[in-house]
């Protein structure tokens, strides 16, 4: 299960590192998005799986035992979907006003902040 | 997407909808549910309304600017932290009291009060980034 | 819902029991006041009248609970406050030492300086974009960072002032704004994400996600375990947040584009927060690891500060090359990891104070004479001298901080990472930072020079002035209003410069408390720590705790 797991994470991490390459700015957004999905089955793997088990105290129980889950991660789990949820809204958006308002979306020819020709600085008076 | 079915059925669904992310926000505690998933339930409700009826509407129907419910549940998610101040607890501590109403005992807790932070400060954030990019859409 | 519990149940062994002391409220109160002080401002996010002045009165309050903090913590040791009752490692703890307690203190200091310029220089337009929510909310989020004693924690604080950052950046939706928002947002986003992809290894390696619980069980692994390569994860996720080299090109890219004093307050703040936790991750955590990096570390720093002092030469814009500064002093911070001794921490720790507040001051002058002069092009800037005297004056008191140079705040830090650099056999670290500092001189003397000193733009006649006509005078009371802050800050700066042995002994305290942990572990985990034994997590083998074991890690010094 954790080497089939482990693949997937790797497959995920490839896909996502490939998208980043691009210079254009939705396929970063996208690469971002499968790295956040990457991260967070790499924290679900590292707290160890149990199959089929929910991460509940059953009544009568006071102490957890191997019979629970691991919660931990799940929670951090969905904390990490929650934030990188907000964080692909806000992106996607953010990309979409600089597309409309620079004309384009790749990378390479947004050069408003950094203007290519920008002369150097004086020398003298 | 503004064809007379749609725009005659989706205030209703929207109603439902956001009655239905009520329900979900009050049952979150011990079952599935809760103030995020139910915050998002009456965001996508709110954005079937935009999409139906346009953005103006939907402004109109939340009253308040969708920032301000946002700051709103976030004052109300750090106060319930604060509560435990006077309790002489650890900040965030859950605190229960179990009033009888109506002959039924009702478990109201901080836990609670922080859901209900939450779940506006989602349906706050989320509905002014939709409303916001379907807004722009019909320019 | 809950049912009321039915039984009573022994909790002594997993929840705290003690009713926490007031004072170790102070630990949260930083960040508590940001966030209620920032949701207010959210929800009245359209009464423009009235948010300059709560949002200063919250950060004026945030100075007064960070001061409270600092004298505690100096007083009585680390603070440790544990939410909802859960006992150390279990539920998410604050946790404070001198080290968190000083850059909370500065951090706020500037911050407050920051609201009082952003009254005149953030007008109706932006404060209706929402300055004043996001510059509180972003308090809250570096707060929070370097309060926090839980490293998951740490990422949702990170993530927090992210957020915040963001919609400072695009305050006004400028073309230039959204270019270098693309590049800021997309770049810190995935450093926050290699961040966690540390820390998920981290947590399957030691199954904790406690700092204090982690720097005890990190000092226990097995040889072979691959701690190494977490902590190379983590050095370039916060490189980046810190904008080391060579992953430093989002900063230059975006920190000229917003509203000066949004650029203030990040210039201040934001590298900071990713080199504090350099510290607290490589120093306190992973010591052994750090040990290994120490070399390469070096040369990353040397880089890092010859390179941002070349960018900002380079530059005409004025806001750009300050931006290059930020980048240049990141250097000297790092060098001081680097050597990881007792000196060359104390060095990094006062530099970072330093650079927090002279960057901040250097940004707010360059608004005002942008304000005056009506340019930010060295090329079109000129006859400064002849306007406004007494920034002139400023101007230069900030420049030789930033240089440096004696009396200032910026020589002792300086000393003490040159001095450290000599201990550690490390000459030609110390000449690094001899050179950037004689560079540096160079870049912000030449900008003096050329704004202040001579009489006009490109072109006049040396010895003659011409006077700055196609832009007003700025408004006297405008004047005065966004002088205040700046004088503020420049009295800190002369006052560290004139009297460092404070300065000196709270940073040696900071440096102490991270290379020798022993009293934050003992303060989270407890007096007896092998109550912490409870903390049987999935995965590990290790046995009961022991608080002592991370002082055989500091034999990672620079020699």
């Amino acid at each position: 299960m954790e080497v089939a797991l482990a693949a997937l994470i790797g497959i995920f991490f490839v896909t996502a590192v490939y998208l980043m390459l691009s210079p254009h700015v939705i396929r970063i957004l996208l690469g971002v998005a499968v790295l956040g999905n990457a991260v967070n089955l790499l924290i679900f793997t590292s707290g160890r799986l149990t199959r089929e088990v929910p991460p509940i105290v059953p009544d009568g129980m006071i102490v957890a035992d191997p019979s629970i889950a691991n919660p931990l991660p799940q929670a951090l789990v969905l904390t990490a979907i929650v934030i990188s949820f907000s964080f692909f809204a806000f992106l996607l958006t953010l990309a979409y006003r600089a597309f409309q308002e620079l004309g384009t979306d790749d990378t390479d020819t947004m050069r408003i902040a950094e203007p290519a020709d920008e002369a150097a600085p004086p020398t003298g008076y | 997407m503004r064809t007379v079915i749609f725009r005659t059925t989706a205030p209703y669904l929207t109603s439902l909808m956001v009655l239905f992310s009520i329900f979900v926000l009050l049952r979150g505690h011990n079952e599935p549910g809760g103030g995020f998933i139910g915050g998002l339930i009456a965001a996508s409700a709110f954005a079937i309304y935009g999409i139906a009826c346009g953005v103006p509407p939907v402004r109109r129907a939340l009253v308040f600017h969708p920032m301000s419910i946002a700051g709103t549940g976030l004052f109300i998610g750090a106060s319930s932290g604060i509560i435990s101040l006077f309790s002489g607890v650890p900040f965030f501590t859950g605190l229960w009291i179990y009033p009888t109403i109506f002959g039924v005992e009702i478990a109201l807790s901080t836990p609670l009060v922080f859901d209900i932070g939450v779940y506006l400060v989602v349906l706050g954030t989320i509905a002014s980034i939709a409303l916001g990019l379907e807004e722009r859409e019909r320019l | 819902m809950a049912g009321k519990p039915t039984e009573p149940v022994d909790l002594t062994g997993a929840m705290v029991t003690d009713v926490p002391a007031l004072a170790d409220w102070l630990v949260v109160a930083p960040v508590v006041i940001c966030l209620l002080g920032g949701a207010f401002l959210l929800a009245q996010r359209k009464n423009t009248a009235i948010q300059g002045r709560t949002a200063v009165g919250v950060l004026a309050l945030l100075v007064v609970a960070a001061v409270g903090l600092l004298s505690h913590v100096l007083n009585s040791g680390p603070i440790v406050m544990t939410m909802g009752r859960w006992l150390p490692p279990f539920g998410i703890t604050f946790a404070v030492d001198i080290l968190g307690a000083v850059m909370v203190l500065v951090a706020a200091i500037v911050s407050f300086f920051c609201g009082l310029y952003a009254l005149t220089e953030i007008d109706t337009q932006h404060r209706r974009y929402g300055f004043f929510p996001f510059l509180v909310l972003l308090m809250a989020g570096v707060c929070g960072a370097f309060l926090t004693g839980d490293i998951f924690n740490l990422y949702v604080w990170f993530e927090v002032l992210l957020i915040a950052s963001f919609g400072l950046l695009i305050l006004g939706n400028e073309k230039a704004q959204l270019d270098g928002a693309v590049k800021y947002a997309f770049l810190n986003l995935i450093a926050t994400t290699l961040f966690l992809i540390a820390t998920a290894y981290l947590y399957g390696l030691v199954g904790t996600l406690n700092m204090a619980d982690i720097a005890v069980r990190v000092a226990e692994l097995p040889d072979g375990a691959p701690i190494n390569t977490i902590a190379a994860l983590y050095l370039l996720a916060f490189a980046m947040k810190a904008a080391a080299f060579p992953v430093f090109s989002w900063l230059p890219a975006a920190y000229h584009t917003p509203r000066i004093v949004v650029s203030a307050v990040f210039a201040g703040l934001l590298t900071k927060v990713g080199v504090y936790a350099l510290l607290r991750t490589l120093v306190m955590l992973m010591p052994a690891s750090l040990a290994v990096f120490t070399d390469i570390l070096a040369w990353i720093a040397g880089a890092t500060m010859l390179l941002g002092v070349l960018g900002a030469l380079a530059q005409s814009d004025i806001r750009r090359t300050m931006g290059y500064l930020v980048v240049s002093g990141i250097g000297s911070m790092l060098a001081g990891i680097a050597l990881a001794s007792d000196l060359g921490l104390m060095g990094a720790i006062m530099y970072a104070v330093h650079s927090m507040i002279v960057m901040t001051a250097l940004y707010m002058t360059c608004g005002l004479m942008i304000h005056q002069a009506g340019s930010h092009d060295l090329r079109r800037l000129g006859g400064l001298y002849a306007r406004d005297p007494f920034l002139s004056a400023i101007f230069l008191i900030l420049a030789f901080a930033i240089a440096g140079l004696p009396p200032f705040s910026g020589f002792w830090p300086k000393l003490t990472l040159i001095q450290a650099s000599l201990a550690g056999g490390n000459g030609w670290l110390a000449g690094a930072i001899l050179v950037t500092g004689f560079l540096t001189t160079i870049a912000v003397g030449r900008i003096w020079i050329m704004s202040f000193w001579r009489g006009g733009p490109v072109g006049t006649p040396d010895g003659e002035s011409i006077a700055i006509t196609d832009m007003p005078m700025t408004d006297p009371a405008d004047r005065r209003d966004m002088l205040f802050p700046i004088i503020g800050l420049t009295i800190l700066v002369i006052a560290l410069g004139f009297l460092p042995r404070p300065y000196l002994n709270i940073a040696a305290g900071g440096a102490g408390g991270l290379l020798y942990s022993d009293a934050y572990v003992e303060s989270v985990l407890g007096k007896d720590s092998t109550e912490a034994d409870i903390g049987e997590e999935i995965g590990t083998d290790a046995d009961g705790p022991d608080a002592n074991s991370t002082e055989e890690s500091q034999s990672g010094d620079g020699s």
